[in-house]
């Protein structure tokens, strides 16, 4: 756990030029609360790093497409050869239906999966929970969380640029 | 013509007026969608609404337990005609239920923004129609009790399920979309079931919205990841869809029926399926926004946006009758002919024609603007393209199935109780399902609501 500042906002534009403030002066803040997305924030929080979601969804949809084709062509060929009317074994045009539809879906649970553990969800207390008034970050106000400074010289510095830059209360909790 | 909200138009004419009114905040946004669920006592006419929905329902478990106790002898299928009510109710509940996650993930990669105010319950009718379409060829197997003998298990009996059989592409295209149209609502959910926990004034209502929305406190790094997801998984959702009902039109084009065997089935099936969705999309928007006096969200531009894609729609639908009848009379097969000539002169002509009515001659109404702006105008064409598509459903059946190669067996179908009840009582069944749907999450997607009106209206 470590201490933070947080500063409220009650305007999305006011919330995102002070993002992008603290950023620019190279103190970017460490998260953002906020009742909907919105991306340049992401973006400019993420500073640059990639989410792995679209890779694992990539690898477990042709993986399992994979699998499913050779299950197929496993039973149909080699466990449980049936001539069906004449037709050859290995039919692998009508083999591709089967493993479209069961790769889409495991590329969306492994993506559902990544995000939960990418976000650490679910995690249902958490101290940021019991600072007041946070509930209307799923509403209609924006909160930013700065790292909490060594000293409280620095920390009422902090709340000084935080108040100039528009944030309505400011008070103390743990990330 | 001044308030279109279709992206071609905006190229054309410039920027359109904004779909929410001009002094909606977030909270608003909030407070219209999520106190609804949040006050028992605006709920008067929801309870008289599911009462005879929730006796639909035990009359669909009756009619259904019928079927698997008796064995389909109860219903009218008989030979030539093997296939029935249940095949056509299966293909036209699906259509419905495609059409959902199409318009939902389609709208959403096009960057269409009233997509914003009709996507979560466009979602939910997904999820409902294909679980109802999904019984239906459970209950048509002649023995339901062995259907999980479809997918691959270790088993004593050393068999495999036959991968050339329409019946197991079913079996996974019904499983997968099905599955899959489940998380991609869920996840567009995530944000709103926190909204509805931390507005919640019980400690029950409080702890239930908190436990699924899985501690969602709305970290700009965790909507990030989530709309990366969603997005990605929108972009699969397309041809997934299209793949599903493509598949239920292998079901008869994979066959050497006249009338079924034909190249058009997969794209017309999927085509069809969003006609049919969209009309039922329709007719929820217009009961949601009167039931819950959502006006200033569900407005008539959302109604004339729809409008539109039905009478493209309908134009498609249309093309591909007529492609359908020149490639019968142009391969020159005696058997595709008699099929068309049967389809116009013979005993089902009547619903022929009806199908033919609702389907193409009716929504060519959309043409002028004053019926695209009518709600009441609309309503009665959606109503006529559901019954036409069903009336599409069962024909495709019945004219190919009644009227095949062999003259001398020739028979027509005659429906049975069960099957009128396998017919209209599902759809109690769905609306049981959608008025729990509407009673426990959000009918609107707030947090795309509010980025919307961030998008549209600033600060």
């Amino acid at each position: 756990m470590t201490p933070v500042l947080v500063a409220e906002f009650d305007s999305a534009e006011r919330f995102v030029a002070a993002v992008k403030a603290f950023v620019d002066e190279g103190r970017p803040p460490l998260d953002g609360l906020m009742p909907f997305h919105i991306p340049e924030v992401g973006e400019m929080l993420a500073g640059g790093r990639r989410t792995s979601i679209r890779p694992i969804m990539a690898a477990a949809g042709f993986g399992m497409a994979a699998f499913g084709f050779a299950l197929q062509w496993f039973s149909a060929t080699i466990a449980y050869p049936i001539d069906s009317g004449g037709r050859p074994l290995n039919s692998w045009p009508v083999f591709l239906l089967a493993p479209f539809e069961v790769g889409v879906l495991a590329a969306a649970i492994a993506g559902f999966v990544a995000v939960l553990v990418g976000c650490g969800l679910p995690r249902l207390h958490h101290p940021l929970f019991a600072y007041p008034g946070v509930e209307r970050a799923t509403q209609d106000r924006f909160f930013l969380l700065m790292a909490g400074a060594a000293t409280d010289e620095a920390d009422e510095e902090t709340r000084k640029s935080l108040f100039a830059r528009g944030a309505i209360s400011i008070g103390a909790s743990e990330a | 013509m001044t308030s279109s909200v279709l992206a071609t138009d905006r190229i054309v004419r410039g920027p359109d007026p904004p779909l929410l009114p001009r002094d909606a905040t977030d909270a608003w946004i909030t407070e219209e969608v999520a106190d609804i669920l949040l006050e028992p006592r605006r709920w008067r006419l929801w309870w008289i609404a599911i009462a005879p929905a929730a006796i639909l329902s035990g009359l669909t478990f009756a009619a259904i337990g019928l079927v698997l106790s008796r064995g389909i002898g109860v219903l009218g299928n008989n030979t030539p005609v093997v296939w029935g009510f249940p095949i056509a109710n299966y293909v036209w509940w699906i259509g419905i239920g495609n059409a959902g996650t199409l318009i939902s993930a389609l709208l959403l990669l096009t960057r269409q923004p009233w997509r914003a105010a009709i996507n979560r319950f466009a979602e939910a009718m997904t999820l409902f129609a294909v679980s109802i379409a999904g019984l239906f060829p459970i209950i048509h197997l002649g023995r339901p009790q062995y259907f999980y003998w479809l997918a691959p298990y270790p088993n004593t009996m050393t068999l495999w399920p036959q991968w050339r059989s329409a019946l197991v592409w079913d079996f996974w295209a019904i499983v997968s979309y099905l599955l899959f149209s489940i998380i991609f609502w869920y996840t567009g959910l995530i944000p709103d079931l926190a909204t509805l926990r931390d507005r919640a004034k019980s400690r029950r209502a409080r702890r239930i919205y908190g436990a699924f929305a899985l501690g969602w406190r709305g970290s700009a790094h965790h909507w990030r990841r989530l709309d990366t997801f969603y997005l990605t998984a929108a972009a699969l959702a397309v041809p997934l869809v299209c793949s599903v009902h493509s598949i239920v039109g292998l079901d008869f084009a994979a066959s050497l029926m006249p009338g079924w065997q034909e190249t058009i089935f997969p794209p017309y099936f999927v085509v069809g399926a969003m006609y049919s969705g969209f009309a039922l999309v329709v007719i929820l928007v217009a009961l949601i926004r009167w039931g819950f006096g959502l006006q200033a969200m569900l407005t008539m531009k959302h109604f004339e946006a729809m409008a539109r894609i039905l009478l493209a729609s309908s134009l498609i639908m249309t093309l591909s009758y007529a492609s359908e009848w020149f490639s019968g009379w142009y391969g020159g097969h005696a058997a595709d002919r008699d099929e068309i000539a049967f389809s116009f002169t013979g005993a089902y002509s009547p619903l022929f024609l009806s199908q033919l009515f609702g389907n193409c001659l009716l929504p060519q109404a959309l043409w002028f603007p004053a019926v695209r702006r009518s709600q009441a105008a609309l309503i009665v064409i959606s109503l006529g393209i559901l019954v036409g598509m069903w009336f599409e459903r069962i024909l495709i059946i019945w004219n190919t199935l009644s009227h095949s190669f062999l003259p001398s067996m020739d028979h027509l179908f005659t429906p049975t109780l069960v099957d009128w009840a396998l017919l209209f009582a599902p759809l109690g069944f769905f609306t049981f399902l959608f008025l729990i749907f509407l009673r426990l999450v959000p009918a609107i997607s707030m947090h795309e609501m509010r980025r919307l009106r961030r998008e549209e209206l600033g600060s």
